[in-house]
């Protein structure tokens, strides 16, 4: 069965995220106020072929390790698409 | 000596690099990132440029090219390597580099003459500088701020793997790093273009230093690899 995956790929915690502070900077002269921690990253979809959701996720996380992110400065987290 | 200058598709900077390894005086050649065989080299460049368009992350898409099968045995084998720019990125996507190169400070495209302080004169880069020396190399990047955790640092400084720094941190690099070597020293990554200053004609002369050096470490390079 093909299985619609969703990997985001978010900076880790401590690493500087220039984009997302620049987000945040701009919000308030849009008038968006309260919000904080603004953190960028990115979302990859595809389908994987396999036999089960446990075996799909499987190996989009190992492909999301391997290949979308960068463990040393990116998390990656894979799920199903609802 | 013969260095092998690796051109990834989307690399920019091979001839500069090469151009300046022959005027050192060492045989240069041009390797594609295909190439699965590097015995015949004795030393090897990962020039700057955008690697596989820099898709994804800089260094993402190369670290796979087969090429990089290859240099990891190369540089196993103590064979001297350097990545200069998008080169240190593909290093550090590789894991024969530890830590990061993650967007510039303030999001700005830098191409600029940069004062760098040599720091260790241990690596294949810098072992004709002297500590404490100056020299004038231009930047020119997007992704070259370096990172790294705690623990990496600190494994950095104990080994004495910070090899140029910054005096004037252009891009928010984690305690002004702008070259970094492994434990052995045998590998090599900078964001400066010590490949563009090899004249004052145009700008400045202090890369020549750099290369020398490492065109001097190809004879004990030979030694290790061949």
């Amino acid at each position: 069965m093909n299985y619609p995956i969703i990997v985001d790929v978010t900076l880790r915690e401590g690493i500087a995220d220039p984009e997302g502070a620049t987000i945040e900077r701009a919000l308030p002269a849009l008038g968006f106020t309260g919000v904080a921690h603004v953190r960028t990253g990115k979302t990859f979809r595809f389908g994987v072929e396999a036999d089960s959701e446990t075996d799909a996720l499987g190996i989009a996380h190992s492909l999301a390790e391997r290949l979308l992110s960068n463990p040393v400065i990116e998390r990656a987290v894979a799920r199903l698409e609802a | 000596m013969r260095v092998g200058v690796v051109i990834f598709p989307g690399s920019n900077c091979e001839y500069d690099a090469a151009s300046a390894m022959s005027e050192l005086g060492a045989t240069t050649e041009f390797v594609w990132h295909t190439a699965t065989d590097l015995s015949h080299l004795d030393g090897v460049i990962l020039p700057g440029g955008f690697a596989h368009g820099d898709y994804l992350r800089p260094g993402a898409l190369a670290r796979f090219s087969p090429v990089m099968g290859a240099l990891a045995d190369f540089a196993q084998s103590g064979g001297a390597v350097l990545g200069i720019c998008n080169g240190f990125q593909v290093l550090t996507e590789a894991g024969l580099l530890p830590g990061a190169l993650v967007k510039n400070r303030g999001l700005t495209f830098l191409s600029m003459p940069t004062t760098l302080v040599v720091t260790s004169t241990r690596s294949v880069l810098t072992r004709a500088a002297t500590v404490g020396q100056e020299l004038v190399i231009p930047i020119n990047h997007f992704s070259g701020a370096y990172t790294c955790d705690d623990e990496t640092y600190a494994s950095l400084v104990a080994n004495d793997q910070i090899v140029l720094r910054y005096r004037d941190n252009p891009n928010g690099s984690r305690d002004d790093i702008a070259g970094i070597s492994n434990v052995a020293g045998n590998v090599v990554g900078l964001m400066p273009h010590p490949e563009r200053a090899m004249s004052t004609l145009l700008g400045s002369a202090d890369g020549r230093v750099l290369l020398e050096g490492f065109a001097s470490a190809l004879a004990d390079s030979a030694a290790l690899v061949r």
